[in-house]
């Protein structure tokens, strides 16, 4: 098969442009400075060789104003680009309000999509295009790192513990996914397809899905298996916090910290209350570590998120 | 350039009763065993680390070779396999080492009018415990290596890893003990055993970058020696400190592993531009420009390497604003850099320059290593890093500054001191001939990798989609020509030892204190302390003379 040789990745997002900018400013000024020191080297090689009878009289004898010129300029150069790369940084990792939530699963060697409405995909990702996309990363096992270079989005995903990184996508196609982060022996093929489609088309997408239950409702399933309500239930009697319109708001712990309650604060709750006391509760919250799944805790985030709406419908 | 010889020649022929040089001086395996001698130790260090060099290249042809087509040509476990001790070999045991323990060894006295180190017997300690752990890291190749990258992450290579993970740490663990030895021996060597005159603003700048690289690692390998301590605890017994599953923290072995791995990449350029700031006045017959802002700017690198690790984290699940403060801090660390770059360069206005081969390595340091400086940048550019990090982006840019910068300084230094260490010159055509397939075949090998990063290839991967064969098939080109420039030298230099031209006191017609001595030098470097009355590179190009810096004067 022959291929035409590729010089730029596709950029098909919205993060993907802003890098893409930055990028090439950088391309343009490493090429400046390359250009500088390979035009001054060559000019004085040939200009100064030994056999050349050009003056050598008056050789610079103060040099310091010179590297002060140089040591000035760099650094004023060199501010400008943190402050630029800096400034996309907390753009690219501060994710926006989302129009969609998508769980990933990392584990070796694949990735597991799961959406929220309950469809479920290995090492492909559907989503519909100009759309925020918010998507929460866990690991099974080692570390895997999510990495779409067309959008040029990438994280690390670290057991034990959540991250979450967005996109929005600008183009429809199918884009790579891959794992950047060495995790084993078959890393090189930890590799998945982006599918970015219209929204129409996205709707289908996932209506051809089979009927499934929603991923709050299978958390919702979970949640009274494992006798979470028992607890954390709307008629229980037991002295637990209420999970209702909980996510998102600062929590007051025992120890005198406060914590968001985002999906990571969420997950290490469920897997390690003791640490987590909620201010004015007593600690006798189980500790679920090794009783559930990455996936079974991605599905109870998505139960606890759900509730911090009917709180305020109740209001 | 003219035959004549410069310095402190012998008064009377060669072979007639001078003293013997430490070549000669004594030739039993013994001598050469149980030596104190400096420089005996040096070449010692040099045949070990030349032996290491070649294992290390020898996995990396195996990789290049499996990745020129994306069917490959290794199992995916032995080419994950090969690049771990890819890595491992030519960190600790070529980089690390190279420059520090041969020419360092060799010179560091030399150059500062001692007859030897502060400490002989620990400098010999250094060479037997390295070679120790030479052994344990080729137990751990030859039983099949270890498959976690040269990095360690847990809880990969503590859980996960089924290789021989525990060897390959201990070899690194050992091989720390080497490298604070050494260090320690020319810390105190320079402070203490300067010649009469030798004051530290008159000491040469590779003097200064091997003290400035001795100071970073004597602080930062004490914290490998835990690293690697704490990494065999957790995988023998679990206790669980980078294991979430235990309420232990993956990142903390990151943490730990980079507080001493970023220095060491400083660890590993030093003495390389050390090696640059002394072949180019040299070659340029005049002085280096800006010899106080050159040192400035060496221990201004070697401090702020400590503050810059996290670098290496961006999206690794750490703070956002710990990442900021990193950033900034490694746009710190680059300015120095920059202004060496600068410096060298404008040590060739109004120089008379000749294109030997020490000085055409040096040049290409200078090019490569700017190359892999303004690559440095974009990496330290916190949203560029996001995309590029752990892809070929970042294989391509510590490559240039650590091969294509460091090894040509390396060859450069070989060449330049060659004579010196040997008492014969290198043939000149052979040697520029590898200068320059050096410099083409390391940029065939390594650019197209730039190409290959932004577009997204993950770096540790033994296959890849098929439209990214050409650059690849480019670089696997690049990597045969780069691996016959490495060849060359091994033959012709061999060669010269037996059959090359003798070499006069000072070839070149240096300044340094080294080249005061017969090549090669006695046993004890000096008959006399030199008493030092000028700094280095007094050098002028108006009338094509120089001064030593004992403060004679000799025209061209």
């Amino acid at each position: 098969m022959y291929h035409w040789i590729p010089f730029w990745p596709d950029t098909a997002a919205v993060n993907a442009v802003v890098v893409n900018n930055l990028y090439i400013a950088e391309l343009a000024l490493s090429g400046l400075i390359m250009a500088t020191v390979v035009v001054m080297m060559l000019s004085f090689c040939i200009h100064y060789r030994s056999r050349s009878t050009a003056s050598r009289a008056n050789l610079v004898e103060k040099t310091w104003h010179f590297e002060i010129v140089w040591t000035s300029a760099t650094l004023g150069v060199f501010l400008i680009l943190f402050v630029w790369g800096a400034a996309i940084y907390l753009w690219l990792f501060k994710p926006p309000p989302a129009d969609e939530e998508v769980y990933v699963v990392g584990k070796q060697w694949m990735w597991k999509v799961e959406h929220p409405g309950g469809q479920r995909e290995i090492d492909a990702l559907h989503v519909p295009v100009d759309k925020t996309i918010r998507l929460v990363l866990a690991s099974e096992d080692v570390i895997h790192s999510f990495f779409v270079p067309a959008f040029r989005i990438k994280h690390d995903v670290v057991p034990g513990t959540l991250e979450t990184i967005w996109f929005k996508a600008n183009k429809t196609g199918v884009f790579k996914l891959e794992c950047t982060q060495y995790c084993g022996l078959q890393h090189a093929t930890m590799q998945g397809d982006i599918v970015v489609m219209t929204a129409p088309d996205y709707a289908r997408w996932l209506a051809e899905q089979g009927v499934n239950e929603a991923l709050a409702a299978q958390g919702a399933d979970l949640f009274r298996a494992h006798g979470c309500s028992g607890c954390h239930g709307e008629n229980s009697t037991v002295h637990a916090p209420s999970l209702a319109g909980l996510y998102g708001t600062l929590v007051h712990l025992e120890d005198g910290s406060v914590r968001i309650a985002d999906d990571a604060y969420l997950r290490d709750c469920i897997l390690n209350p003791r640490s987590f006391t909620v201010a004015g509760y007593p600690p006798v919250m189980p500790d679920f570590s090794g009783q559930l799944g990455e996936d079974e805790l991605l599905k109870l985030i998505a139960y606890i998120k759900s509730l911090a709406g009917k709180q305020e419908a109740g209001r | 350039m003219s035959t004549t010889t410069f310095g402190r020649v012998p008064a009377v022929e060669p072979g007639a009763a001078t003293e013997p040089s430490y070549l000669t001086s004594e030739n039993t395996i013994v001598s050469w065993l149980f030596t104190r001698d400096h420089k005996r130790i040096a070449l010692l260090f040099f045949v070990s680390i030349t032996f290491f060099f070649f294992v290390g290249g020898g996995a990396a042809t195996l990789m290049r070779m499996n990745l020129a087509t994306p069917e490959g040509l290794l199992q995916p476990a032995l080419y994950n396999r090969m690049f771990t001790m890819h890595g491992i070999i030519m960190v600790w045991f070529f980089l690390i080492p190279s420059i520090p323990t041969t020419f360092g060894n060799f010179f560091i006295p030399m150059m500062i009018g001692a007859r030897d180190l502060a400490f002989p017997r620990v400098n010999l300690l250094s060479w037997y415990v390295f070679n120790l752990s030479g052994f344990v890291v080729l137990y751990a190749l030859i039983m099949g290596g270890a498959d976690t990258g040269w990095t360690f992450y847990t809880p990969l290579s503590t859980v996960y890893a089924n290789g021989y993970v525990f060897a390959a740490a201990m070899a690194v663990f050992i091989n720390g003990f080497s490298s604070i030895m050494t260090a320690l021996n020319f810390v105190v060597t320079i402070h203490r055993l300067r010649a009469p005159g030798m004051t530290w603003m008159r000491l040469p700048l590779f003097v200064w970058a091997i003290y400035a690289v001795s100071v970073v690692m004597l602080t930062a390998t004490p914290v490998l020696a835990m690293d690697t301590f704490l990494l065999a605890v957790e995988r023998f017994i679990g206790i669980g400190l980078f294991d979430p599953r235990h309420g232990g923290d993956p990142l903390l072995w990151q943490h730990m592993f980079w507080f001493y791995s970023h220095p060491a990449v400083y660890i590993m350029i030093l003495p390389a531009m050390g090696v640059a700031s002394e072949i180019i006045p040299c070659y340029a017959r005049r002085p280096v420009f800006g010899y106080a802002g050159m040192t400035i700017a060496l221990m201004s690198i070697a401090i702020l390497s400590f503050f810059v690790w996290a670098h290496h984290m961006f999206v690794a699940g750490i703070s956002i604003y710990s990442g900021i403060v990193f950033s900034l801090a490694t746009f710190f660390v680059a300015v120095p850099s920059a202004i060496k770059v600068f410096n060298w360069t404008v040590s060739l206005h109004k120089g008379r320059i000749t294109f030997d081969a020490p000085m055409l390595y040096a040049l290409g340091f200078v090019l490569l290593f700017t190359m892999g400086g303004v690559t440095g940048l974009m990496l330290a550019t916190l949203a560029v890093d996001v995309d590029v990090h752990g892809t070929y982006f970042v294989i391509a840019h510590f490559h240039y500054i650590m091969v294509g910068a460091t090894v040509s300084a390396f060859f450069g230094a070989l060449h330049y001191w060659w004579p010196k260490m040997t008492g014969r010159l290198y043939p000149e055509m052979w040697a520029r001939f590898a200068a320059i397939l050096t410099y083409v075949g390391f940029n065939l090998t390594f650019f197209p990798q730039f190409v290959l990063g932004y577009l997204g290839m993950p770096r540790r991967s033994y296959t890849y989609p098929a439209e990214w064969q050409s650059w690849n098939l480019l670089s696997s080109a690049g990597a045969s020509i780069l691996a016959v420039a490495y060849l060359l030298p091994l033959f012709y230099l061999g060669w010269s030892v037996f059959w090359g031209r003798k070499a006069g006191a000072n070839p070149w017609g240096a300044t340094g204190l080294e080249w005061l001595t017969p090549s090669p030098p006695p046993k004890h470097n000096f008959e006399r302390t030199p008493a030092v009355r000028l700094g280095p590179y007094s050098y002028d190009p108006e009338s094509d003379s120089f001064v030593t810096q004992e403060g004679t004067r000799h025209v061209r």
